[in-house]
């Protein structure tokens, strides 16, 4: 069920309206709206990490929590629904200290050099400093965590901040999974489960901070139930999941958002009609995503619209054709 | 659904025994062949029915391991079948709890518990001794048949040090040794006696529960009337002590009349919370979704804490009359004992009592031909002490990890199977008979006017008699390490944890402090699972803190940012600062580690981030832990 969906719904049920009070604004939402509709109502925008419009909020990241009156914690803005008078306060010193740290938090454990602007933008926001933690350990030490016993830890008494630092996942043409980027929100999980596609090949496994995305036994993607739908790709907030010809011209570093552009066209595969989003640099498709507001597809593809493309560009070499892409 | 299974992993024929004996035998070809598909092959053929068994995931994970030791691939592929979930998934359900082990194990192993109370009484000995003789922890012995673990506390502190002992096989048996030394378990783990059957002396655990051997104190105890003088495994023997009253006498009042009475006792919730109990129940019974469930939470796991144990070791019937009175009274039909994996002895008791009561017809369809249904199940925890959450009890229950929820919504209106459901502590649960016999307003005559009746002390550590004890709230800390028999050997007090890991250390200072939730409240302490354990001056309090801080990291279900990161952060700081090897100055890493209680304290999703770094900084503040570092 898509958040979408559900406010759909919600609206076909209801026209009761809930009036609240953010910074001191008033607002008035549809009951059943989040904190964070409330907000954006009156212009304020929340930081968010693990929160997707097409996805159940799991509030897991807590970096768009608020203060509430009367509430003794903060509330995750993404997932609280409004209730009637209540007072939020989404810039208070309270809510500044928890946003810092927990952005602080994330980037001394995880690499987020792939994530968007926007999450440097956050750190930036707030002032994050991972570094007070200590040096990052990115020893190899950390290669296990695929298969760490819940309940024990070998504790660092090095000086150095733990990290999820770990070779990345390559066993497959498709994409590739470098959890040393990972920051554990759920939503690749979500996607591949009851949110969008219900193959469940990976799911949260392990405890605490060696909680991690596995498939079963860690087994390789070829051997699992991957479908290669690539929807975890598209939920994925942090490039810990991004298309191996993503990761190749990383690699060879030719990758360049400047240099790429995006088309819309239309999946030629089947009859649904879902929208494709080519991404292009150099003439050539280098990934393929949908848009997450497209009311077919909610961002979502299957193995064949998300990967089926590399004809496209074997053409154009067999042919010496280079426009049979367009780049609008 | 349609699942896709792991390849070429076929279950042992004791692993689907294992499981069948669970679930039954196979009753569709789904089940019963194994599946040689080829490798994108995706069945779907499972259907409803096994969908709705779900909740039988930890029991059958358990079955595979009682059955074999650890988790293979072919035992979790048929769970998998039998019961429709994805093998990813049951993957990430089975690693959530520290007693599965997903690679091949000795049969035999050593939980030897490493938790503040059993390393202030020779933990420390039993380890040196275990590593020279076998190796280090997860070591096998040379024939491969037994290894040891460090644990989390076992919940055995009054008998220091603890050793949880499991067999897999044939002649699965959980064994605990408590009070253990080195030999005891190096006999089990490599002589000839890990073929004897467990000394049923041991198994039937001793009860340190003082007053119950002095007669005239054992006249005013209410929870601990029948420890130690009626037999636990007979449910005539409970029924002559009067046994059985208190639930004729809640069909009597009907159920109205008995929330009416636990309201007027204003009894309060003894897990930690303190919510009162009263209200719980009204709004479960008043909640307009139906069923109602009712769940006994017995997953105690906070370090010090050992009461509920205790309770339901020696007086396990009243537990399940005081779980029907509380189901008749909020309306349901099926009741969940949640008891956590380290307890057998409560196990096996509460077990046995449920069927006891079951053929007495005290339980079952038409309850004392009153025309009430209602049975109980026991679901055993897997070692994970978030599963003491409530929320994260449901998720537990129904086959999920551990991982709390939000709340809103409450479990009185959303709560097991997303239906509103009371969940109560074991103590909370034991004081509904002596409400409804006493009558409320009498039963709170008894403790301070906030704080009503009486309350179980968990004492252990430094103290010269340990072990649980019954006093009515308001008595002050003082008196019950006094009763205790103060500090071991005279030594002289250096400060106590007062309510747990979760809880905070106090000093001598506040040894007059007025044990209710109001006045440790007042001190900026808190009652907790009520553990009281002293320190005496030879204990390296920085070595206590550490473990606090380990345990929390090791338990944080790693769901949200600030407890799955906060709790790593905060050990490092901490070690850093044990070792003189602070990162900028002492002040820099204590500003430090304030903020790191601050976020998780804000922004954790449940109450273990909120309060994993309580004692650390009570430690800091009132013990004054590095402020010796701070001149270096």
């Amino acid at each position: 069920m898509t958040v979408a969906a559900t406010t759909h719904r919600l609206h076909l049920k209801t026209n009761r309206t809930v009036d609240l009070t953010v910074d001191g604004q008033h607002v008035r939402v549809p009951e059943g709206s989040t904190i964070m509709k409330a907000c954006q109502e009156v212009g304020i925008g929340t930081p968010t990490l693990c929160y997707e419009q097409t996805l159940t909020p799991v509030n897991a990241c807590r970096v768009c929590v608020v203060e509430m009156e009367g509430s003794r914690a903060l509330v995750p803005a993404c997932a609280r629904k409004v209730e009637p008078d209540m007072v939020i306060w989404t810039d208070s010193e309270r809510v500044r200290h928890s946003r810092k740290l927990v952005l602080e938090l994330l980037a001394s454990s995880v690499d987020l050099s792939y994530a968007p602007d926007e999450v440097q933008g956050y750190l930036d926001h707030y002032d994050a400093r991972p570094e007070r933690f200590g040096p990052p350990d990115t020893s190899d030490g950390a290669v296990h965590r695929d298969h760490t016993q819940a309940g024990h830890h070998i504790p660092t008494t090095n000086g150095y901040a733990a990290t999820v630092a770990q070779p990345p996942k390559i066993d497959n043409e498709l994409y590739i999974r470098d959890y040393s980027r990972c920051i554990l929100c759920y939503k690749c999980v979500e996607a591949c489960g009851v949110d969008a596609q219900n193959t469940f090949a990976i799911a949260v496994a392990g405890r605490g901070f060696d909680a991690h995305i596995s498939t079963e036994f860690a087994a390789p993607l070829p051997d699992s139930a991957c479908v290669y739908c690539g929807n975890c790709i598209a939920v994925c907030p942090t490039g810990a999941l991004i298309f191996k010809s993503e990761y190749d011209m990383r690699q060879a570093e030719t990758w360049d958002e400047e240099r790429q552009t995006e088309t819309d066209t239309i999946c030629p595969y089947c009859g649904v009609g879902c929208t494709l989003r080519l991404h292009v640099q150099d003439n050539r498709i280098v990934k393929v995503t949908s848009p997450m507001d497209h009311d077919v597809t909610n961002g979502n593809l299957c193995i064949k619209g998300r990967f089926g493309w590399q004809f496209v560009q074997n053409r154009a070499r067999d042919t010496g054709v280079e426009e049979s892409v367009g780049t609008s | 659904m349609d699942l896709r299974l792991i390849q070429n992993a076929t279950p042992s024929a004791e692993e689907r025994d294992a499981v069948d004996s669970l679930l039954g035998a196979p009753q569709t070809d789904w089940r019963g062949t194994p599946h040689e598909a080829p490798a994108d092959a995706y069945f779907g053929a499972a259907g409803h029915e096994s969908r709705g068994h779900r909740h039988l995931l930890l029991p059958a994970l358990h079955a595979v391991r009682d059955a074999t030791g650890f988790i293979s691939p072919g035992g979790l592929n048929y769970i998998c079948q039998s019961l429709d979930v994805p093998p990813a998934d049951a993957y990430g359900v089975a690693t959530f709890y520290a007693l599965f082990q997903m690679a091949p194990v000795p049969p035999m192993i050593a939980h030897v518990c490493d938790d503040i109370a059993c390393r202030m009484s020779g933990a420390r000995e039993v380890f040196a001794e275990l590593e020279s003789r076998i190796g280090p922890a997860g070591k096998a012995t040379p024939d491969g048949r037994a290894t040891w673990h460090r644990s989390p506390c076992l919940g055995l502190c009054e008998c220091a040090p603890a050793v949880l002992l499991q067999r897999a096989g044939t002649n699965q048996t959980d064994e605990v040794i408590a009070p253990a030394d080195a030999s005891a378990v190096l006999t089990r783990l490599t002589g000839d006696a890990r073929k004897v059957e467990p000394n049923p002396q041991e198994l039937n655990g001793s009860l340190h529960a003082p007053q119950t051997l002095d007669p005239e104190c054992a006249k005013g105890l209410r929870l601990l009337k029948r420890a130690g003088r009626v037999d636990p495994e007979s449910i005539d023997a409970y029924r002559a002590s009067g046994g059985y009253e208190a639930l004729r006498r809640a069909f009597d009042l009907g159920p109205d009349g008995v929330i009416r009475e636990v309201l007027d006792s204003r009894l309060q919730g003894r897990g930690g919370a303190a919510f009162p109990t009263g209200r719980k129940l009204q709004d479960v019974a008043r909640a307009p979704a139906r069923p109602h469930y009712l769940i006994c939470n017995a997953d105690e796991s906070e370090p010090g804490t050992f009461k509920d144990r205790i309770l339901m070791e020696n007086d396990p019937f009243a537990l399940v009359e005081a779980m029907t009175i509380a189901g008749y009274a909020a309306g349901c039909e099926q009741g969940y004992i949640y008891l956590r994996g380290e307890y057998p002895l409560a196990l096996a008791r509460v077990r046995h009592a449920i069927d006891a009561a079951r053929r007495r017809n005290f339980l079952g369809a038409d309850i004392m031909g009153e025309g009430y249904h209602f049975d109980i199940d026991v679901r055993r925890g897997a070692g994970a002490y978030i599963c003491g959450e409530e929320t994260a009890l449901f998720n537990s229950i129904e086959g999920f990890r551990g991982e709390p929820r939000n709340k809103p919504p409450f479990p009185t209106m959303v709560g097991l199977f997303g239906k509103p459901t009371m969940v109560n502590n074991v103590e909370t649960l034991m004081n509904l008979p002596e409400i409804l016999i006493q009558g409320g307003p009498a039963f709170a005559s008894v403790g301070t006017e906030q704080s009503t009746g009486t309350k179980l002390f968990c004492v252990s550590g430094c103290v010269e008699r340990p072990g649980v004890y019954e006093l009515p709230f308001g008595v002050t800390l003082r008196e019950v390490l006094d009763l205790a028999g103060g500090v071991r050997d005279g030594r002289p007090l250096q400060a106590l944890l007062l309510g747990g890991a979760a809880g905070s250390f106090v000093t001598t200072e506040d040894l007059d402090v007025e044990l209710t939730f109001e006045g440790t409240r007042a001190i900026g302490a808190a009652l907790g699972s009520a553990v009281i354990m002293p320190f005496d001056d030879t204990i390296d309090m920085a070595d206590i803190v550490l473990r606090i801080a380990a345990f929390f990291r090791d338990e944080s279900c790693g769901q949200c940012v600030p407890c799955r990161v906060g709790t790593v952060r905060q050990e490092e700081a901490l070690r850093r600062l044990s070792a003189g090897v602070p990162l900028g100055s002492v002040d820099q890493e204590l500003a430090l580690i304030s903020e790191l209680e601050l976020v998780m304290r804000d922004a954790s999703i449940c109450g273990l981030g909120h309060t994993a770094s309580i004692a650390v900084q009570s430690a800091i503040s009132k013990l004054h832990l590095f402020d010796s570092k701070r001149a270096q």
